[in-house]
């Protein structure tokens, strides 16, 4: 499963990319029969659309043929002499309700036809109107000069999230084994074989810090199968490798000229230009740390737990109270974070160590330093947590130690807190 | 230094509860030693402070004439109450873990398994799962491990519960064997009658106090009150019985076999059978004269209500 799992979800994206395409590229056929003299010309088959023409039949022969032949469905424009009148009677027959991209595109040519008529009408001529019709998008750019794609922005925000996420999933899963596995020492009774030979607490660190690495580990491969996957991508999208290597050469050291694309490159070489600018080795980097720091500081609170109580049933009362914040930092992330990295409420909760590991790895795709994180911010939330790892870990021990020779009741948090006084 | 483990005053609370209130000790070396009491007198208590799975209060352990350390832990074995394994490992993996556990290194702990796996005839389980063994077979591996890395000091908390009579008499020759070797061993009980006959020393436990310790032939001569069973064939009844009455205190009496036979328990003045066998020599067939020796359990009853 360590392996498969990364597989079978860009599998699963891959899968739905590929659907929506087949989807797509199915070639519809549609009937037009045509009563009026006008649009002889204006239907012109496309890609995923052809247009067959009726002459000289009634609109219910012509329907029946459309249902015998298995097409899409039937554009009827009635006779008329005024255009308006010929468009306001129009129909469009199908068997089930059609897609809005066909509606879109039939709208499109009588909405055409239309404009032109009216401004006939007006007196001014097509190429007039067209040389009125300004198509505007505003250019943007960060201050250093940088492009900017649009979308780039969620894009980013989309990256962390996906990394806050995951660190939360980490903490959630790994967690759980930690606790499980001390849950099953004391079910077992070997609890207390084994701490004749190790100390409580070496064993509660020894648990913690081997399911952390093995944490790391299952990242490692995951990064890795992701590397590959990327490789693939590149060849199935025919993106220029070539391309990607100069560009991630040259970010983000060298920007002004070097970092506009030319007009000939698809959007999805501007896409990957963007995505190879994002600083993924510093994410990753990034990510082990809040990781590891976030994991030790939740399992040392999993441990203890796990070895306050004797089955798994009685936990939920404790799992609460850490799911908690896991879930702040998840919902915040998504709603404060993407609107503005650097408000306060995002510093706040990426500065609070029960909270950074997921919040602070929302807000890095954008960068450390100059407009990104401030480098002490980071710096502070990573001594945070490493202050709370310490804190957390000695009482997390206290409890531990008594809990695993505890059996029977079901212990309260007064008895918790009894405890650390033993 | 003859002693292996000294004790002196520990004492030990859990919150309101006193779980040892000042017990001293002193274990020989190389003796079979009980440590006696009813359940919840602080006996386990006690075994997890010298295996320093938890600290004691006030007080200190000597080990072996040190103070007790970090690594006095590989020198003893522990089989505690509460045991087990872990049920999805295999057999062998996991007496190799808890070997190494205790310091030994990975080929030292597979020599040792494989002489110890013989020696029990257990060879064919090593890639068995705990799971797959049933408890008395379980209870075997659990033995192993605990004897594996040859301690000085064994301590066993209720050994024999679990074990079946065949293997727990197995596991007592084991243990004898042990004890010529050097070893020194601690049982730990609630059931004093189990290991009464191997202990050469005693300690009881009552609650959370230690109550009376010493060497168990000296507890029993100090505790015996020259009470004799005595069994006498007789023709009929002809009058022995009411002069035995008249001349000893007789406690109890009674005739069985069909009246050849007369059981009963006299009281005798101390260090007296010689003038007693005497009186019986003619006239009657004396078939058994034993010294009714406390055991254990009574030892206890009478020093828990003499307090």
């Amino acid at each position: 499963m360590t392996f498969l799992s990364p597989i079978l979800m860009v599998g699963m994206v891959v899968l739905i990319v590929y659907l929506t395409k087949i989807n797509d590229s199915e070639k519809r056929t549609i009937g037009i029969l045509n009563e009026s003299n006008y649009f002889s010309t204006d239907f012109q088959g496309t890609e995923s659309t052809s247009f067959i023409k009726f002459k000289d039949i009634g609109l219910e022969a012509a329907k029946d043929s459309i249902q015998k032949m298995g097409f899409y469905g039937l554009l009827y424009i009635p006779n008329d002499k005024d255009l308006e009148q010929v468009v306001s009677r129009s129909f469009f027959y199908s068997k089930d309700a059609p897609g809005s991209s066909i509606l879109d595109n039939l709208e499109n040519v009588f909405e055409d036809r239309l404009r032109m008529q009216r401004l006939q009408e007006l007196g001014v001529s097509v190429s007039d109107f067209e040389s009125v019709d300004n198509n505007f998008e505003i250019n943007t750019a960060t201050f250093s000069g940088e492009q900017n794609l649009k979308g780039i922005t969620e894009m980013k925000a989309f990256i962390g999230g996906a990394f806050g996420y995951l660190i939360m999933m980490f903490i959630i899963i790994y967690g759980g084994f930690v606790m499980r596995s001390v849950i099953e020492e004391k079910t077992t009774r070997i609890i207390e074989v084994i701490i004749s030979s190790v100390k409580p607490f070496q064993l509660m660190l020894g648990k913690i810090i081997g399911t952390s690495l093995a944490g790391v580990t299952q990242f490692a491969i995951w990064i890795i199968s992701a590397f590959i996957m990327f490789g693939v991508l590149i060849l199935v999208f025919d993106i220029d490798p070539s391309a990607l290597n100069s560009e991630a050469g040259n970010a983000p050291g060298l920007i002004g000229g070097a970092a506009y694309v030319t007009a000939s490159d698809s959007a999805m070489q501007l896409y990957a230009n963007e995505l190879f600018r994002i600083p993924w080795i510093m994410l990753i980097c990034f990510f082990v740390i809040y990781f590891v720091l976030g994991y030790l500081i939740y399992s040392s609170i999993y441990a203890a737990i796990g070895a306050a109580v004797d089955n798994e049933t009685d936990t939920q009362q404790f799992i609460f109270p850490i799911i908690l914040p896991l879930m702040l930092a998840i919902y915040v992330g998504f709603f404060s974070v993407f609107n503005n990295p650097h408000g306060p409420i995002a510093v706040g909760f990426s500065l609070f160590p029960l909270t950074s590991p997921i919040v602070m790895l929302m807000r890095l795709p954008g960068g450390i330093g100059e407009g990104g994180v401030p480098i002490w911010e980071v710096v502070v939330s990573i001594l945070l947590l490493i202050i709370t790892f310490i804190g957390i870990v000695w009482l997390a021990a206290k409890i531990y130690r008594v809990g695993i020779l505890m059996y029977g009741k079901k212990p309260s948090y007064r008895d918790l807190f009894k405890w650390l006084k033993y | 230094m003859n002693n292996i483990l000294v004790a002196n005053e520990v004492s030990k609370q859990f919150g309101s509860h006193i779980a040892l209130n000042k017990v001293s000790l002193e274990i020989p070396k190389n003796s079979i030693y009980g440590l006696l009491g009813p359940n919840g007198a602080g006996k386990t208590t006690l075994i997890r402070i010298i295996n320093q799975i938890i600290y004691p209060d006030q007080g200190a352990i000597y080990f072996d004439g040190e103070p007790l350390r970090d690594q006095h832990i590989s020198m003893i074995g522990y089989l505690p109450e509460e045991r087990g394994l872990y049920k999805s490992m295999k057999v062998g993996e996991q007496a190799l873990y808890l070997a190494q556990l205790k310091g030994l290194s990975k080929s030292d702990a597979k020599i040792r398994l494989k002489y110890w796996f013989d020696r029990l005839e257990i060879g064919d389980w090593w890639n068995k799962k705990i799971q797959e063994l049933s408890k008395g077979m379980a209870q075997k591996i659990q033995f192993i491990v605990t004897v594996l890395h040859e301690p000085k000091l064994l301590i066993f908390d209720e050994p024999f519960s679990g074990f079946d009579p065949i293997n727990a008499n197995l596991i007592k020759d084991e243990i004898l064997q042990l004890r010529d070797k050097g070893t020194t061993i601690i049982f730990s009980t609630h059931r004093m009658e189990s290991v009464e006959e191997l202990c050469e020393y005693i300690a009881l436990v009552h609650k959370s106090e230690k109550i009376l310790d010493g060497k168990l032939s000296d507890i029993k001569k100090a505790y015996k009150n020259n009470i004799y069973k005595v069994g006498l064939g007789v023709q009929s009844a002809n009058g022995l019985l009411e002069d035995l009455k008249d001349k000893f205190e007789i406690l109890s009496s009674e005739y069985v076999d069909d009246g050849l036979q007369l059981n009963f328990t006299v009281q005798l003045p101390s260090d007296n059978t010689g003038h007693f066998l005497a009186h019986l020599s003619g006239k009657a067939n004396v078939n058994n004269f034993m010294e009714t020796i406390p055991s254990a359990n009574d030892i206890f009853i009478r020093t828990v209500q003499s307090r």
